[in-house]
């Protein structure tokens, strides 16, 4: 059994191709003028470089977080290019004048975008590199007053908004990765629903890092005002190459009174080879901020990809009644390195949050939960149940669980469950001896293992998903 | 039922197999016709469960020497799957607990998975759900074990009929019942044996470890082997169990006149 299945752990990362289109690239190395060069590329206005050199000034006095459980060789800040942009050889008015290159990309990346969009009724934003080359199914959000933009295009035709809520919830100086992003960040997605609206669509953004070290600095801003809901999807698939790619996102989420955001992700960038070279260093800060009362914040992910990931999607719980969800599935094979988990800050009465963590590690990959819950002063009968659970897939690999629990409010209930298994190989054998390879087996252990978290997903999202960590785990057991 | 003209399913000839560097089985012979009912016997630890395994293809047990041909050909070159699609079923002794995974998805994977094997119609989940009730009250189970985790929390006898409703659905050439009886009441017995009877005709056949005459009051063997020490010491009629239940084993080791009748 073992040699099948060692053969399938070693196929070929499926998204794997470069994409031929003439870049514009900023020199390497990061200093005040490329953070101005930015600025000015992108006809920004004179408070937004403030912001940047503001962050930069303060990112230059902070030291890398080491408190994490990954490890890797420094990076050198300094031999990365902080902006690049595909030349568009004229204005884009339609999706026909898209570089055909560029939609030869979507399709071997299975998302023909106008197709898709079609078929499933979803708002592709599409985010090549990091400028927005096209929006579809603008104008139909518009009618509703729904906002979905790239945020750059954000920052010309709604610098109000932007400046109003930009670095509200996560601060310019936050942490050392987030102060990056605010110093450097070249697009990202923008999204306002207002008062009442509730998106009549799921807005869907993909990403795709395209050019080989140029770090990415997605920023992203969601902000849903009374009574407003939305469903946001984020993917990501990126082609391999052999050094490591930084990733630093910063994505914002502001929910009014009875507003409701939710925000799935499925990523799978390149994780290095099956020895451990290359990959995406996925350095990412995003928090959600409840604010109103009744809001909702709610993330799903799915973690497939980068080398290593580093990300804690959170809610801060600030009005009464407010709740946070986060919903989350972590694969890690071969070398990947996974510390990701989130933080639940009850600050308003009768706050409530729901944790849910499947971790599966594979290979010798190690896969890390780390979860803050707190309970402030404040928090009158807050409560949260988390439920933390790890699978191991063979034996070379590792899971571990760093629950925080601090409560300042003894009206709280707090609870917290933890499990590990493990596939083992008389299941397998179970499965054979009716029939069923090794590779269904996996697949299918792994999709009960991971159903809460599926469950959350839109229905094609969900899909994806599956296939995907079928597609990540084949033949991981033997 | 004996019938000396019907096809050989499986002839295991001096077959050893070890697992962990340690050898279980010591010279194994059998063979099985179609239509035959065999019975294996003999006590705790003589290799009954590691033939079974041997013969299902489990990776931890490696064979070092014999032969081993279900239908003709030689099943090392099989993988389990592979020896489960042609036809080879082994009900556990002890049926692994999958937790997450639903027992009526897993059952019609594993159902479909067989019928397309044989170019048969593949049944989507509303098809599957009546046919696989229908397979259920054969066996008295309660519907409500279908949306349950695959064995999870299961009682003995529950994983017990649970292998039975999986070897009714996969409709096995060759089923080996690895002590399906024990951890059965009076009434499930019954009933289990009653459902074996009926999926039991001319062109399959059945083997069953047993330590037990009581199920083989229900499904009659045609032959009885006793096996010590990773070999089949001794084979005879259906009279042989009945012997072992008064005698105990040692008895065979002082009486030798039983070994008349080897197939
Ligand atoms: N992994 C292993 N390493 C060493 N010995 C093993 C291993 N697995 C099984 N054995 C030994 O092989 C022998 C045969 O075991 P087996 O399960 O086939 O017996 P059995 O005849 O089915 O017994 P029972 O009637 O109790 O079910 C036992 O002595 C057992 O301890
Ligand atoms: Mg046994």
């Amino acid at each position: 059994m073992s040699a099948a299945l060692q053969n399938l752990v070693n196929q070929p990362y499926k998204h794997g191709f470069v994409t031929n289109i003439e870049s514009d690239i900023a020199p390497k190395g990061l200093n005040e003028d490329i953070i101005r060069l930015i600025s000015s590329k992108k006809n920004e206005p004179e408070w937004l470089l403030t912001f940047r050199l503001e962050a930069y000034r303060r990112w230059l006095n902070m030291i890398e977080p080491t408190w994490q459980n990954v490890k890797y060789p420094k990076i050198n800040f300094q031999n990365i290019s902080y902006y690049s942009a595909p030349k568009p050889k004229k204005k884009l008015a339609s999706m026909d004048e898209v570089d055909p290159e560029l939609l030869r990309t979507f399709e071997k990346l299975g998302i023909p975008m106008h197709e898709r969009a079609a078929l499933a009724g979803v708002a592709v934003d599409v985010i090549f590199d990091s400028v927005s080359v096209a929006t579809t199914y603008k104008e139909k959000l518009a009618e509703v007053g729904i906002i979905f933009c790239s945020i750059s295009e954000a920052v010309q035709r709604y610098p109000e908004l932007i400046r109003q809520y930009l670095g509200t919830v996560v601060p310019p100086g936050d942490n050392y990765y987030a102060a990056l992003n605010s110093a450097v960040f070249t697009d990202g997605s923008f999204c306002f629903i207002p008062k009442g609206v509730k998106c009549p669509m799921d807005l869907s953004t993909y990403f795709r890092i395209n050019t080989e070290e140029s770090g990415q600095f997605e920023r992203t801003l969601i902000i849903a005002e009374e009574g407003a809901s939305v469903s946001y999807l984020e993917g990501c698939t990126a082609p391999r190459f052999d050094t490591n790619q930084l990733h630093a996102a910063v994505v914002e989420l502001i929910a009014l009174d009875d507003a409701d955001i939710k925000y799935s992700t499925v990523q799978n960038w390149y994780a290095g080879d099956e020895n451990g070279v290359g990959g995406i260093y996925n350095f990412v800060t995003k928090r959600g901020l409840a604010k109103g009362r009744n809001s909702r914040i709610s993330w799903t992910q799915v973690e497939t990809g980068s080398a290593i990931t580093w990300k804690y999607p959170s809610c801060i719980l600030r009005g009464e009644n407010s709740v946070g969800e986060f919903y989350s599935v972590a694969v890690t094979n071969h070398h990947q390195q996974a510390d990701t988990g989130t933080k639940m800050i009850h600050i308003g009465p009768n706050t409530r949050s729901t944790i849910v963590s499947k971790g599966i590690s594979a290979g010798q990959s190690n896969s890390s939960y780390r979860g803050l819950v707190r309970i402030t002063p404040t928090a009158r009968n807050a409560r949260n149940y988390s439920q933390c659970d790890s699978m191991l897939i063979g034996s070379q690999c590792g899971a571990h669980t760093f629950p925080y629990i601090q409560v300042q409010n003894n009206s709280a209930q707090v609870e917290h469950e933890a499990s590990t298994s493990k596939i083992g190989e008389d299941q397998l054998f179970y499965f054979a001896q009716r029939g069923i390879d090794a590779e269904e087996a996996v697949s299918m252990i792994i999709n009960g293992f991971c159903k809460e978290v599926f469950q959350q997903l839109p229905l094609e999202f969900a899909v994806e998903a599956t296939k995907l960590l079928s597609f990540k785990l084949e033949g991981s057991v033997g | 039922m004996i019938n000396a003209n019907s096809k050989i399913l499986l002839e295991v000839h001096d077959l050893h197999a070890t697992v962990s560097g340690a050898e279980i089985l010591k010279g194994v012979d059998i063979t099985v016709r179609s239509g035959e009912i065999h019975a294996i016997m003999g006590l705790n630890g003589s290799g009954k469960s590691t033939f079974a395994k041997v013969l299902a293809g489990h990776p931890s047990y490696e064979v070092t020497r014999g032969t081993l041909l279900f239908d003709g050909q030689d099943l090392s070159a099989l993988a389990p799957e592979e020896r489960a699609r042609a036809g080879i079923f082994l009900a556990f002794q002890y049926p692994v607990e999958i937790p997450g995974v639903a027992n009526n998805q897993f059952l019609r994977l594993a159902y479909n998975t067989v019928q397309g094997q044989r170019g048969e119609e593949e049944l989507d989940p509303l098809e599957f759900d009546d046919f696989v009730r229908e397979k259920m009250k054969l066996l008295k189970m309660n519907p409500d074990f279908l949306d349950r985790s695959v064995n999870e929390g299961f009682s003995g006898g529950e994983k017990k009929r649970n292998e039975i409703l999986q070897m009714a659905l996969l409709e096995p050439r060759l089923a080996l019942l690895d002590e399906t009886d024990s951890g059965l009441d009076i009434d499930a017995l019954r009933i289990v044996a009653n459902g074996v009877n009926q999926l039991s005709n001319k062109d399959n056949a059945l083997i069953l470890v047993t330590h037990y005459q009581r199920l083989l009051d229900y499904i009659v063997p045609d032959y009885v082997h006793v096996m010590e020490a990773g070999r089949i010491i001794r084979t005879s009629g259906k009279e042989l169990a009945q012997a072992l239940e008064t005698h105990g084993y040692d008895w065979i080791h002082t009486n030798e006149q039983i070994t008349g009748a080897l197939p």
